[in-house]
């Protein structure tokens, strides 16, 4: 769709609209521009937004939305478009050109404008919300069309066959997650919560100045990183060094290798988030703890992290919704098989490696063998949310408690 | 001097610890100590994490290469004696490389060097990319064609695992892409000046390269591919952000509807990226019709992802500018939104910028929402920013992280290398990104 001759048009008419809204507004309180209620710039703002807005507006709607009647007699006679867009804007700014008057609060009516505008961008992320549930509600109300919800939810084998008739059960991938994300937890909430006690409590300034913001690189690695970090050297060190000579497995992929590279990603989130809980408990509570002979580690052990338990547990829920559904790092460490096993030395998979490999094939859309991934990520995301919200509750609850 | 009889009744003398207060102490020492192992645990990690991809990818930016003088051979070339790019077209590669074979065995020959195997085998010391460079340079400037020039060709992965340690000659023993005498020419030829290492710009222009070229293989086109998603996240993100954040912060009323934004963005900033995948799939693929692949798809996905990190630092940045800035411009008949746009705005600006950087920092090391969106497509061609049927930023193109994805899959050991080095890339866009933020952070920040 040319969209060029629109949006010139747009722009001319706006250069149009302010400088004729302007010599306007003056003309109407006859030179005197005391008499208005609003000084013509402001008019002229108004007359540019008026003729803006709505023809961008519909721009965007057609953006959007256009390739929906691609077939349709619309997308066939791209004048109708553009004349209609011309004329939106055309029609606003003669609009608002006809509204002036020397009683005319031009500044209020501009601003209604933005502030539509404002409104707008902040109903964005609403829509994201809704875009992500709807699209995966319509897409998994389908796949249970095809493929028993019980058989989903209840049955313990995963072996998908691009025939048809596979089987497609949840728990061997849900198993997988949970193992490496109590791997990964095992590994980063002692690790991150010591060093938030020790840098909060224990580390002096210039540690804390050299330590944190190192700590914090951890976060900003992206993830890919980390698995590509197992792929070629965790995994390989773990099969040479632990699960062949102990006989646990053959495979360089495994739950421990995601499970350690992934807690090394949690490391950072749940130090920096365990060192704010920490960092607020009243000083006045440490103060009488060690006034009354107590040593630091004792007012730690005894006062401080109690008083922090709910943060802190709030911290690792959401450290631990990190981990179900990170990506990159299981796809690249953990493996392709979905199997229920305890050897943590064993290749298994989890909810997201197979959204990934479910949707990434050259398979047709509307097999249950594909739609699965949409049941999965509703899953997943259901999951996480209900973890994100009880973290986030326990957190603001604790925090209120002190403040 | 006096001696205490010792009564039985616990010593009084704080100078002498009793055992209680020693294991008090042991208790102390010990749980100082944890604290420092879990700092240098971390700090290790970081290293090790750091080193891995450094030593694996640093090679990755250098490259072998043969130079050899290659006979641009009319007879061959161009039959018709007319140089008609048409006729010259339907020479294919393999013409041209049965004239790099004839260079290269020229050059052994020169130098003197006594080989024992057959003129096949020694073909396979030049990269299979190498015919298409020079068939390349030829169609661009036919008038070279009868000449004898001299090319820089880019040697076999193998030769240049070889150089690299990657290759040794009890591997290449067991490999049936090349032998231990291959290896021990390459060596001859080294010694004769006539195979160089050097850096290798192409690493980081280049296309990407078939299965059975690693030592072909770049970035260009991954690179290009980010840069366009990062200029679509900055365009989109950054106003509806700011936007967004303005209403939240500066207009909103307090009731029940701004509740439910504010508890949705921290809500979606908690998701999981591939979930934003799925919604790029379902949504702006499947449902709007957009090109499957294309950075704007990719770049959407990602402003959404965005959109929340963005939000939450501009919503600090703007509250951390004092109130009296906005009392005073209302107080002298500024409207609301006069007093935010003309003074708390530029105020917040760097905290603002600082705040986006790290958001576009974060989406260009995204990965898994990318995967989703079909960016894993093997593209060789440069996407052009605009075209007349693809529309803006809609060709086919892959993404940095997604290349160091689509590199791990590959079966040839050539592409660790590969795909290590992408991280490198990938880790210095990053830093520089981070850097470009703390310093503005130092720069411009304001202390109320």
């Amino acid at each position: 769709m040319p969209l060029s001759l629109p949006l010139v048009v747009i722009l001319g008419l706006c250069l149009a609209g302010w400088f004729l809204a302007q010599s306007r507004a003056m003309s109407v309180s006859a030179g005197d521009r005391r008499k208005l209620a609003s000084l013509p710039r402001q008019h002229g703002l108004n007359t540019v937004l008026s003729t803006a807005i709505p023809a961008l507006g519909l721009i965007l709607v057609w953006m959007l939305f256009g390739r929906l009647f691609s077939d349709s007699w619309l997308a066939n006679s791209p004048l109708v478009f553009q004349g209609g867009v011309i004329a939106v804007a055309l029609a606003g700014c003669l609009w608002s050109l006809g509204r002036i008057r020397i009683d005319f609060r031009a500044r209020a009516a501009a601003e209604r404008w933005i502030k539509g505008l404002l409104i707008f961008a902040s109903t964005i992320a609403i829509l994201t919300t809704v875009g992500i549930v709807m699209s995966m509600l319509f897409e998994t109300s389908n796949f249970f069309r095809d493929y028993s919800w019980t058989d989903f939810f209840f049955s313990a084998e995963w072996s998908p066959n691009f025939r048809g008739d596979s089987a497609l059960g949840i728990l061997p991938l849900l198993w997988g997650t949970l193992y490496i994300s109590l791997i990964a937890l095992a590994f980063a909430v002692p690790i991150g919560l010591f060093a938030a006690i020790y840098l909060s409590e224990y580390a002096s300034v210039r540690v804390r100045s050299v330590v944190k913001p190192l700590i914090e690189i951890l976060a900003g690695i992206p993830t890919i990183v980390y698995g590509l970090f197992a792929l070629i050297t965790v995994g390989p060190f773990l099969r040479d060094y632990f699960a062949q000579p102990m006989g646990f497995g053959e495979s360089a992929s495994s739950v421990m290798t995601a499970g350690l590279v992934m807690g090394v990603m949690l490391i950072p989130f749940v130090s920096s988030l365990s060192d704010d809980i920490i960092n607020a408990v009243p000083q006045a509570m440490r103060d009488g703890s060690l006034g009354l002979g107590a040593t630091k580690s004792e007012t730690i052990r005894q006062v401080v992290i109690p008083a922090a338990l709910p943060g802190i547990v709030g911290a690792v829920l959401l450290a631990a919704s990190r981990a179900i559904g990170e990506t990159m790092i299981v796809v690249l460490g953990a493996g392709a098989a979905a199997r229920l096993s305890l050897n943590p030395f064993e290749a298994m998979t989890t909810v997201t490696v197979k959204i990934v490999s479910q949707l990434t094939g050259d398979t047709d859309f509307a097999s249950p063998e594909t739609l699965v991934a949409f049941a999965l990520g509703l899953t997943l995301f259901v999951i996480t949310l209900g973890l994100n919200v009880f973290a986030l509750f326990i957190v603001r609850r604790y925090r209120e408690q002190y403040e | 001097m006096t001696d205490f009889p010792n009564t039985g009744q616990p010593r009084q003398s704080l100078l002498n610890l009793d055992d209680r207060t020693k294991k008090r102490n042991a208790a102390e020492a010990r749980f100082k100590a944890y604290g420092i192992a879990a700092i240098v645990t971390a700090m290790l990690a970081l290293a090790i994490l750091l080193s891995s991809v450094v030593a694996n990818g640093s090679s990755a930016f250098r490259q072998t290469f043969i130079t050899i003088d290659v006979p641009l051979d009319a007879d061959k070339l161009d039959k018709s004696g007319v140089r008609d790019l048409d006729v010259m077209k339907k020479v294919t590669t393999i013409g041209y490389a049965k004239l790099l074979r004839e260079g290269l065995l020229n050059a052994i020959t020169d130098a003197g060097i006594d080989t024992s195997l057959s003129d096949k085998e020694i073909a396979t010391l030049i990269s299979k990319e190498a015919p298409a460079t020079v068939r390349n340079s030829v169609l661009a400037n036919p008038s070279l064609v009868g000449e004898t020039l001299t090319f820089d060709l880019l040697a076999s992965g193998r030769i240049d695992g070889y150089y690299k340690g990657r290759v040794t000659l009890e591997s290449a023993a067991l490999d049936g892409n090349t032998s231990p005498e291959a290896l021990m020419l390459a060596d001859a030829l080294k010694a004769e000046g006539l195979i160089t290492t050097r850096f290798n710009w192409n690493f980081l222009t280049a296309p990407d390269a078939s299965d059975q070229r690693p030592e072909a293989a770049g970035l260009g086109v991954a690179i290009l591919g980010s840069l366009y998603m990062m200029l679509v996240v900055l365009f989109l993100a950054l106003p509806i952000g700011v936007a967004a954040s303005i209403y939240l912060e500066e207009f909103a009323p307090k009731n029940r509807w701004t509740d439910v934004i504010e508890v949705n963005i921290s809500n979606l900033a908690a998701v999981p990226s591939i979930v934003y995948g799925i919604l790029g799939l379902a949504i702006f693929i499947n449902f709007m019709h957009f090109n499957q692949s294309s950075p704007l798809v990719g770049g959407l996905v990602l402003t959404l992802m965005t959109l929340p990190t963005i939000i939450i630092s501009t919503r600090a940045a703007l509250k951390s500018v004092p109130p009296s800035i906005r009392d005073a411009a209302l107080g002298v008949g500024a409207s609301k939104m006069q007093s935010v746009f003309h003074h708390v705005l530029p105020l917040a600006a760097p905290g603002i910028l600082t705040g986006t950087i790290i958001g576009l920092a974060q989406a260009l090391g995204e990965t898994a929402p990318l995967l989703l969106i079909g960016m894993v497509a093997f593209v060789r061609e440069y996407p052009a920013a605009y075209t007349e049927n693809a529309g803006l930023f809609g060709e086919a193109a892959t993404a940095l992280p997604v290349q160091v994805y689509n590199w791990t899959q590959r079966a040839d050991p050539g592409f660790v290398e590969r795909a290590s080095g992408a991280i490198i890339t990938l880790l210095v866009f990053l830093l520089i990104m981070n850097a470009v933020a703390i310093f503005l952070r130092r720069k411009f920040e304001r202390r109320w």
